[in-house]
């Protein structure tokens, strides 16, 4: 793998750090007129998702991570692992919900996502930022409920809630957004 | 800004200048990094250096009698770029025969009130290097007490710096200073931080009365470094010796070589007056008045379009 000095260090490239892969965010050169040169770099570790400050002497180098971003298509939940396939070439991916998380509240089968893969294994998954979900269960509204007011809450087919308008009935569809996990609009069949 | 600061020094009838960017010496100090080109002139090829500042010829100026003098002009410096550095910038650089530091402090307030026009508190801030490294770190910057430095650096979400800094006390006092004293540094004031430990001297006169420290003064204003001052030291062999001392340092640390300058050494010799000299970076100066939030907004061009 490519070596990087901390020059190099631009917001999005993936290096190893402390045996973890991680994503530069931010990198800033700090130096003294008549001093020590530094690089106070802001780093998300991708495994763990928190995001840490380090600082390197300038003219460090770090290791590039293997860690690239593919479009899968969500296959299936088989109880223990979450299956994703490659569609230009078929090939399968397998998770456990440890790496899926929070996004497997929005996965739908056959939806599109994004899995970052780390030396060609799973490392993280990514709804897309718009997804279509039914809802199986909230309270019947009332007549004449309009889209002002409070809401309710509305469980999902791949049991998310969500807080929808009170005129949005079980058995619609509705379009979220999963960096919010907000509701957007109801989808027309 | 340039006109408000020709009409402070003409008003007080300090002599603008003009001296060579292109010379055939550099500076020693090793925390500054030189571009050099080559002088092609047949049958000979000379290595000319561009100025990291303009302060060695300012100096032969002095000695040769020039009185005070003040110079608008480009400086360079190999390997600084980012939010407050591109590596060819513009300095204001000054020098006050007969003052001494806290005339010089007088000045430079004087200076940044006048360009600043009222935008900035009237109240300058003036605190020794111990006093706001004690006051933001609880830390001695004058005795390096190396387990007080790494429980800090601990404590402090800062690990990282024992191995940066292992066991040399400047930069051990670099790297706490930039992260943990410098942002606290002149809020919408100036900020002058006088008296620099020994080991941070440069090209400063050591203190008479105290050898721990020198007559080094740097300014900042929001946490921004902005320039560094001294009561010059004037003694050819002193100059000569942290000349080799750093030349000395560059060999062990594979640095690139450089040429001493002789003409400096020579100039101090034949006497340079008692003086007071100041450099300023203008480009992050404009900065700060028109609240940029990188050197690249107040430059026609940064590096990475140059």
């Amino acid at each position: 793998m490519a070596i990087y000095s901390t020059n190099e260090f631009k917001a999005g490239l993936k290096v190893m750090l402390d045996n973890d892969p991680c994503a530069i965010i931010e990198n800033e050169f700090v130096k003294p007129g008549k001093g020590q040169a530094f690089n106070r770099v802001k780093i998300r570790n991708l495994k763990t998702g928190r995001v840490i400050e380090r600082t390197f002497k300038s003219g460090e180098t770090l290791e590039g991570a293997d860690v690239v971003d593919v479009e899968m298509q969500y296959l299936y939940n088989d109880g223990s692992f979450r299956h994703f396939m490659v569609l230009d070439t078929f090939e399968q991916y397998q998770t456990d919900d440890k790496i899926v998380g929070d996004a497997g509240l929005w996965l739908k089968d056959q939806d599109m996502c994004t899995v970052t893969l780390w030396n060609d294994a799973p490392l993280a998954v990514t709804p897309a930022n718009f997804v279509e979900l039914a809802i199986v269960e909230t309270d019947p509204g009332v007549r004449g409920d309009t889209s002002g007011g409070g809401g309710k809450p509305a469980k999902l087919d791949t049991g998310a809630v969500v807080r929808v308008p009170l005129f949005v009935q079980q058995g619609e569809t509705i379009k979220v957004d999963t960096r919010t996990g907000e509701y957007v609009s109801r989808v027309k069949e | 800004m340039l006109a408000t600061i020709r009409r402070f020094f003409s008003e007080r009838a300090v002599l603008e200048v003009e001296t060579p960017l292109l010379s055939q010496t550099i500076g020693t100090d090793p925390q500054l990094e030189f571009f050099t080109t080559e002088f092609n002139f047949p049958p000979s090829r000379q290595t000319l250096y561009l100025q990291t500042s303009p302060e060695f010829a300012m100096k032969r100026l002095l000695a040769s009698g020039s009185g005070s003098i003040y110079q608008i002009c480009k400086a360079f410096r190999n390997g600084e770029a980012g939010r407050f550095h591109n590596p060819e910038f513009t300095m204001l650089e000054w020098y006050r025969v007969g003052f001494n530091l806290q005339q010089l402090m007088d000045e430079i307030a004087d200076l940044i009130a006048e360009a600043f026009a009222g935008q900035l508190s009237s109240e300058t801030q003036r605190i020794s290097y111990q006093d706001v490294f004690k006051l933001n770190t609880g830390l001695d910057a004058l005795t390096f007490d190396y387990q007080a430095y790494c429980a800090y650096a601990l404590d402090n979400q800062l690990p990282e710096a024992i191995d940066i800094c292992r066991h040399d006390h400047a930069i051990w006092l670099d790297f706490i200073f930039t992260h943990k004293v410098q942002p606290e540094l002149g809020k919408n004031a100036l900020c002058l931080v006088f008296g620099y430990p020994a080991c941070q001297s440069s090209l400063a006169r050591l203190n008479p009365l105290d050898d721990l420290v020198t007559e080094r003064v740097e300014l900042f204003i929001n946490g921004v470094e902005l320039g560094n001052g001294y009561y010059e030291l004037l003694d050819a062999n002193e100059q000569n010796q942290r000349f080799d001392r750093e030349i000395a340092y560059r060999q062990q640390n594979n640095l690139p070589p450089v040429t001493k300058d002789h003409r400096l050494i020579q100039a101090l010799e034949a006497g340079m007056p008692d003086c007071s000299g100041v450099a300023i970076g203008l480009d992050r100066l404009l900065m700060l008045l028109s609240n940029s939030a990188s050197i690249d907004q107040v430059l026609g061009f940064a590096v990475g379009r140059a």
